[in-house]
């Protein structure tokens, strides 16, 4: 390995650590009780004690995220086509969609729960979808609105259909940006699925083991949970920076 | 010798908000097969409008373009486009971008054959070594050689080329002219080629069509009675230092008639 690669890990890992200890040293110098604030030391116990249900639960957040992640690739990708390729439908719809986007989802998550009172399963993936699909509804949209004229003329004139312009041309063109959308959807969605396992009741998930443990007053579990959230977000954001690299690595500026 | 496009009384306005925009009005031009057609006129006279016709990306509302004895009603694949943007494709290679054409007209091609084809090709130009370089690696000059490539990688009969050399420097410029030459020593291309240089369209045309203002008739025609490929000093003598004259008068009378149009593009 090369000492840039070693950079690229040894810095992010320096850097948690470095925030370990400032978090420790600070919750000792304050004096706090793991009520108020837990520290670093607290955790790692909470997380031991509760392993199983951390992988139970946590698997159950990671794979709902996922699948709610896919639908708003599909529907947003969907109505980004839409409203890239016609104008009309760019008017028609942009309202609706930012309207839409506007409604905080903790308001929508209660009418969710209610309207498909027991299907825990759905009603998590349908909020993890509703507040990720927007930014990559917008940036296909954008991505394909945008297209310099010349790039469609090269195939057009050719006699090329739009099938073939969009799969030759419009598609990999906006593969930048869609990934740009990705990114930001990936941490949305996990908001949205925490939301739903927060507010309804028999939950599953990550967001219920936080509930329980604000019910009980186990403060080191709620914080436990916290890095749990923060450690599946970070795999997923890189999942997402692994697709970008091989499907967009071209994008990259080369560092020369 | 047969016309292989020909334009009769062209006329087209564009539908804007402000109500129809008149852009060509009574346009004539035929280029006879494998000559070469250079048309000057004022900025926002409609020269691109008529790129557009011609590769049937458009139709007039009067008029009739022609391609080889044919009524132009869609895009064909005999037709090779080049711009002053080079739109060369980032995610591809500079051998693949030039190979994309013939992906859409000759999808049944061996493999072997188009990347055969387009190292000759990108050889003739002066690229060769750089086939596996992406776009951006390359400077504007190389670019737009790729993108010349490009245009012809699948033998159109027709090569239209608008403005191709317009954001070059004037060496770089000079060069490319060169590659014209060449290019179409070995390939049998018709051309029509958009400039605002009149240096280059005497250099490198046949004939030299000038456009009026917006809307744009045809005004003037030149025919550049020079043997090709040119020495690029032949720009410096009597007849050629006459045409560009004759030429650049022709464009103040072009101007005149709509002296407000200079700052569109
Ligand atoms: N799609 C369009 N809709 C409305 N007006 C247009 C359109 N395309 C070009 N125009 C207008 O038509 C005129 C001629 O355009 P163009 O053919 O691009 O000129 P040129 O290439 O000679 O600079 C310009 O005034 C331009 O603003
Ligand atoms: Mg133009």
């Amino acid at each position: 390995m090369s000492g840039a690669n070693w950079q690229k890990i040894l810095s992010p890992v320096l850097g948690i650590v470095v925030v370990g200890v400032l978090w420790e040293v600070w919750v000792w110098y304050m004096q706090w009780p793991t009520y108020k604030m837990a520290a670093p030391s607290d955790i790692g116990p909470a997380f031991w004690r509760f392993k199983e249900l951390f992988l139970q639960y946590g698997w159950q957040t990671l794979w709902r995220t996922v699948v709610g992640l896919l639908v708003a690739v599909a529907v947003g990708t969907f109505l980004g086509m839409i409203m890239g390729l016609s104008r009309l439908m760019r008017d028609a719809l942009y309202p609706l969609l930012v309207g839409f986007n506007a409604v905080p989802k903790a308001t929508v998550v209660p009418v969710v729960a209610l309207v498909f009172v027991g299907q825990h399963d759905f009603n998590t993936i349908l909020i993890a979808f509703m507040i990720s699909f927007f930014p990559i509804a917008v940036s296909v949209a954008i991505g394909l609105s945008t297209l310099e004229p010349e790039y469609r003329d090269i195939l057009r004139s050719l006699g090329a259909s739009r099938f073939t312009i969009f799969w030759k041309i419009a598609l990999p063109k906006t593969l930048p940006e869609f990934f740009g959308a990705l990114k930001v959807a990936v941490t949305l969605a996990f908001i949205g699925t925490n939301l739903m396992e927060i507010v309804e009741p028999h939950g599953k998930g990550l967001g219920h083991l936080f509930e329980s443990g604000r019910i009980n007053s186990d403060y080191p579990l709620m914080f436990a949970v916290l890095i749990a959230l923060a450690l599946l977000g970070i795999l997923l954001y890189y999942v997402v920076v692994v697709l970008e690299r091989i499907f967009a690595g071209w994008a990259e500026r080369n560092p020369t | 010798m047969t016309n292989l496009i020909e334009l009769k009384n062209v006329k087209h306005a564009y539908q804007t908000p402000a109500g129809p925009l008149p852009v060509l009005d009574g346009l004539d031009i035929a280029v006879p097969e494998s000559s070469f057609c250079a048309v000057v006129g004022p900025s926002g006279c409609g020269k691109s409008t008529l790129t557009r016709l011609i590769a049937g990306l458009m139709f007039p509302d009067e008029g009739e373009v022609w391609l080889h004895g044919d009524l132009v009603r869609a895009p064909r694949a005999t037709v090779g486009m080049a711009f002053q943007n080079p739109v060369l494709l980032e995610w591809r290679s500079i051998l693949r971008n030039v190979i994309l054409p013939l992906e859409i007209v000759a999808p049944r091609m061996p493999e072997k054959k188009r990347v055969a084809r387009a190292e000759q090709l990108l050889a003739l130009v002066g690229l060769e070594g750089f086939e596996d370089k992406r776009p951006s690696e390359l400077s504007g000059g190389m670019r737009q050689r790729a993108s010349l490539c490009r245009a012809i990688v699948h033998r159109p009969e027709v090569l239209i080329l608008d403005e191709p050399f317009g954001a070059l420097d004037a060496f770089t410029r000079e060069d490319l002219w060169q590659t014209m030459h060449d290019l179409r020593v070995e390939e049998p291309f018709t051309t029509l080629l958009i400039t605002h240089d009149l240096r280059e369209s005497v250099y490198l045309a046949d004939q030299v069509v000038v456009l009026s203002g917006r809307p744009a008739a045809t005004q003037y025609v030149l025919d550049v009675d020079m043997p090709v490929p040119r020495p690029i000093d032949s720009l410096y003598e009597p007849a050629a230092v006459e045409m560009l004259a004759t030429l650049r008068h022709q464009i103040q009378i072009a101007q005149g008639r709509a002296p407000a149009q200079e700052a569109t593009q």
